[in-house]
């Protein structure tokens, strides 16, 4: 007879051992998977880590890779803390990239610096806007913000698709009869083009786009606002208790919409990263393949919530998928990455229960004892 | 089986041990209950009371001693395990599904028998709980839904429930929290009806004259040991109290507060919607003068929640008005009711009057972290924030004295003080109090109507929301009595005794 039994209080080692328990948990359930395939599953490590971290180039992908889950991690991070479920960073980023695209587009002719905080701006207002309607939703009429903002993704998709396939619009390239035919966005000029830092130069390199540096600002700014000022402080009364908000005289409507919009223009950010970073266009197929909006929400579990656990924990999972790009081919399953992926998330879920509940095992049942009358 | 076990007591607990992180909770305690009796425990808030019967209920594992049921030795791995063993508990929040009927409830989470069918029959089960109903007097429409069930009725499905799984043993914690005395006479009846047959019921209560009219023994808990078991027909209301708190207790008989004549609340013909669009007030209308304490009495569910919640702006109102010292109160507006000086303490402690995972220090400074020496701007002033905390939890005692333990940790008793240091804080002209100790137990309840009294003395006027008689009568200047949302008559609290308000109560002042 297995029992599981509630824990009164966590131990304070049950808060490192229970993430770090669950990936090696995972790793060796992956390790089956890639022996039962006939692989030996040591040397797949071996190459998953060099190609995450250590090859040439290696950890510079892996930054690259971490970049948009900081932005949509930290999306989640913010508002989950709150109980607000914002699922839709996904939607928001395609909004921010919509918004940013089209401000690189336009003020393409003004200096570099003030493009990219056109850029920047546009993107946080774009995610923001589209994050405001379920907020509006969720404070004036009670509705679940989980099916609205997700709803809203397949919208920010049909959108996002119309503006390049469907349409002639502003960011759709006409220049050319071949992308005429085959439809694809208006190349951003150089001015819109963000800046990178080369950190190291010998050895494997690392080179570290301008996003990611916005992004552990935003982390460092979402802790500050969370834990320093009055605005952190309504948003933990709210999130413990709506009616203890309401008995303090917090105003939780325009908190919600607040904490909404923070959450919309901080995955927005990602998508004008996306725009100005890497793919330098609107790229309706490429942002929807990626999925960043989805696993910004396992980024925001794992890390609990915490704006510097997203960073860590992104940058681990962007190694992960670096080396997923990079391995693909005949002696490497190309599902594998994502198996791993799932089998962590699987065992970090599995490992919180055990955080909360101890396992007994009895040998039977407590005798029980027929009523005397 | 039958030998075996009637020289036995019902139940047995010996040597009960339950250490949480930091507190011991129950510390060796020994408990014996026998068949046929009704046996109270009695105990502060804090004394252990809830944490023996969770480990009765197999809620809890006890860390050290054993339990004994008629003579044989148990282990309770989950409250499962109890409830096969014949041991059930109506619990003071009650453990009903408020979408599903009154015969629904009483079979859910009952494995054997009828309820163990794939489908149910829904007639057999009425039938049955319709039968158990009238034997015991605990009269219930089987078909009823619980959120149509006043409180009184929804108790008895709980009582319905542990009957109809024919459990020898209950444990019923702070049953008449909820009831008239109408009802509590009922229910006193009813558990009478239950030992007739030989059952076994544990009474948890903090009220001791209830104690001595049901109880046949009374077994006393203090700072989670058992001090002893005495006969409730040979002990006192003082001789229990001084067992239970271990002193002495004051008197209660401080002199009143002499009411000033300035009106600061007034209140005229005020019309509130409840939850579910129902009018909830309807038409109540009173005025509270500084330093005086007015009362509504009530039992729970008659507006006065609605009402506290109208007046502190939590809730906005329909039709009528209300001032604070001649100024115009808008409703539906909490910060706006802060700032006009009216203080709050909530029905809902836990939730409503605190924020139950943040800190005793970000309680403490729940309302008044917007004002100058909490924040600078946007900015917390984390320091001020600290020592305000440390400086309050120090004045009303709050145990444990540390700012940073989260709120869910304290005692009900801590928890109001917190509550009640909060408020006073603020320096306001008006108090809204419901249900200020209920709950708690004797020392906290002399501490919570000791400052209400200094409050009332400084010159706040007190609007005092409670369903305890005697809180009432030891602590008003006048009282009210609402019923069905209308005040149904005011009555002198000299004059009164509890059987004429609790007759007003149950909507007897009618005609």
């Amino acid at each position: 007879m297995i029992r599981f039994e509630r824990r009164l209080q966590q131990p304070w080692w049950l808060a490192v051992a229970v993430p770090v328990g669950s990936i090696l948990v995972a790793l060796a359930f992956a390790a089956i998977v890639l022996a039962a395939t006939g692989h030996d599953p040591l040397h797949a490590y071996r190459r998953i880590f060099d190609s995450a971290f250590l090859a040439k180039g290696a950890l510079t992908q892996t930054i690259m890779s971490a970049t948009p889950l900081c932005f949509t991690g930290l999306a989640a991070a913010v508002a989950f803390r709150m109980q607000l479920f914002n699922i839709g960073a996904e939607g928001q980023l395609y909004f921010g990239a919509i918004a940013a695209a089209a401000s690189g587009l336009y003020f393409h002719s003004l200096p570099k610096p003030l493009v990219i905080v056109a850029m920047i701006a546009a993107g946080c207002a774009g995610g923001a806007a589209w994050a405001l309607i379920p907020a509006i939703l969720k404070a004036f009429f009670r509705t679940n913000e989980i099916i609205t903002s997700l709803m809203l993704n397949y919208v920010a998709a049909l959108v996002l698709n119309y503006l390049i396939f469907d349409s002639l619009s502003y960011w759709r390239d006409t220049s050319t009869p071949e992308t005429k035919v085959f439809p694809q966005g208006k190349t951003l000029a150089d001015s819109a083009t963000w800046p990178t830092t080369t950190l190291v130069h010998s050895g494997p390199g690392l080179v570290v786009p301008l996003g990611f540096g916005i992004a552990i600002l935003v982390a460092l700014l979402a802790w500050f606002l969370y834990s320093r000022t009055r605005f952190g402080f309504e948003a933990q009364v709210l999130g413990d208790s709506q009616q203890a908000a309401r008995y303090a005289g917090i105003r939780t409507r325009r908190k919600i919409l607040a904490v909404m919009c923070l959450s919309g223009a901080i995955a927005g950010l990602g998508g004008a990263s996306q725009d100005g970073d890497f793919r330098h266009l609107l790229d309706p197929r490429g942002l929807q393949q990626a999925g960043y909006g989805y696993a910004g929400i396992v980024v925001a579990a794992l890390a609990r919530y915490n704006p510097f656990g997203v960073v860590l924990i992104a940058f681990l999972l962007g190694g992960l998928q670096n080396a997923g790009y990079t391995l693909q081919g005949a002696d490497f399953p190309s599902g594998l990455v994502g198996v791993i992926q799932g089998l962590i998330l699987f065992c970090a879920l599995g490992g919180e229960l055990l955080g909360r509940y101890r396992i007994r095992i009895a040998r039977r049942p407590a005798p029980a004892v027929e009523p005397s009358a | 089986m039958q030998q075996a076990t009637s020289t036995s007591p019902a139940v047995r607990l010996r040597g009960i041990t339950k250490r949480f992180p930091g507190v011991t909770a129950n510390d060796g305690v020994d408990f014996e209950a026998a068949e046929g009796e009704v046996h109270a425990l009695l105990g502060e808030n804090g004394a252990g009371k809830t944490t023996l019967s969770n480990i009765l209920t197999g809620l809890y594992r006890p860390d050290e001693g054993e339990i004994e049921l008629y003579g044989k030795p148990v282990q309770f791995n989950s409250p499962r395990d109890a409830l096969d063993a014949g041991v059930s508990m109506v619990h003071q929040h009650f453990r009903l599904v408020r979408a599903f009927t009154v015969a629904e409830n009483v079979v859910l989470g009952d494995h054997r028998g009828e309820a163990r069918r794939f489908r149910l029959r829904p007639r057999a089960i009425e039938r049955r709980v319709a039968e158990l109903g009238k034997e015991y007097g605990l009269r219930v429409a089987p078909r009823a839904k619980i959120w149509q069930l006043s409180l009184g009725e929804q108790q008895r499905v709980e009582i319905l429930k542990a009957l109809y799984r024919d459990s020898r043993v209950l444990i019923l914690d702070e049953p008449t929290a909820v009831l008239t005395p109408q009802e509590a006479e009922r229910l006193f009846r009813t558990l009478r009806a239950m030992v007739e047959e030989g059952r076994t019921i544990i009474f948890i209560s903090h009220k001791l004259h209830e104690v001595k009219a049901v109880a046949d023994r009374v077994t006393v808990l203090r700072a989670g040991r058992s001090i002893g078991t005495v006969s409730a027909s040979e002990s006192t209301p003082q001789s229990l109290a001084a067992l239970m708190v271990g002193r002495e207790l004051g008197t209660g008989a401080t002199a009143k507060s002499e009411p000033r004549d300035e009106a600061v609340l007034e209140v005229q013909d005020l019309w509130t919607h409840g939850d579910r669009g129902e009018d909830a007030v309807k038409g109540v209308a009173f005025t509270v003068r500084a330093g005086e304490i007015l009362a509504v009495a009530g039992v729970a569910g008659n507006g006065q929640r609605e009402l506290a919640e109208t007046i502190t702006g939590m809730r906005p109102f329909a039709r009528g008005g209300m001032s604070l010292n001649g100024r115009e109160l808008r409703g539906g507006d909490p910060r706006r009711a802060i700032r006009a000086g009216i203080a709050h303490v909530p029905e809902d402690r836990l939730g409503t009057g605190v924020a139950p995972n943040l800190t005793v220090a970000s309680n403490v400074v729940l309302k008044s972290y917007r004002s100058r020496e909490m924040s600078r701007g946007p900015l917390l002033r984390g320091r001020s924030i600290r020592r305000r905390a440390e400086e309050l939890i120090h004045r009303y005692e709050v145990r444990p004295p540390i700012a940073t333990t989260p709120a869910r940790q304290l005692s009900g008793g801590n928890l109001q003080k917190v509550v009640l240091a909060r408020e006073f804080s603020g320096d306001p002209k008006v108090l809204v109090a419901a249900s200020p100790t209920r709950g708690l137990d004797v020392a906290a309840i002399e501490a919570v109507h000791g400052h209400l009294r200094d409050a009332a003395a400084r010159g706040m006027a007190i609007l005092l929301i409670s369903e305890d008689l005697e809180e009432i009568l030891t602590l008003a200047d006048r009282v009210a009595v609402i019923y069905e949302g209308a005040i149904v008559g005011e009555v002198d609290p000299k004059g009164a005794t509890v059987n004429e308000i609790g007759l007003l109560m149950a909507g007897g002042g009618r005609s």
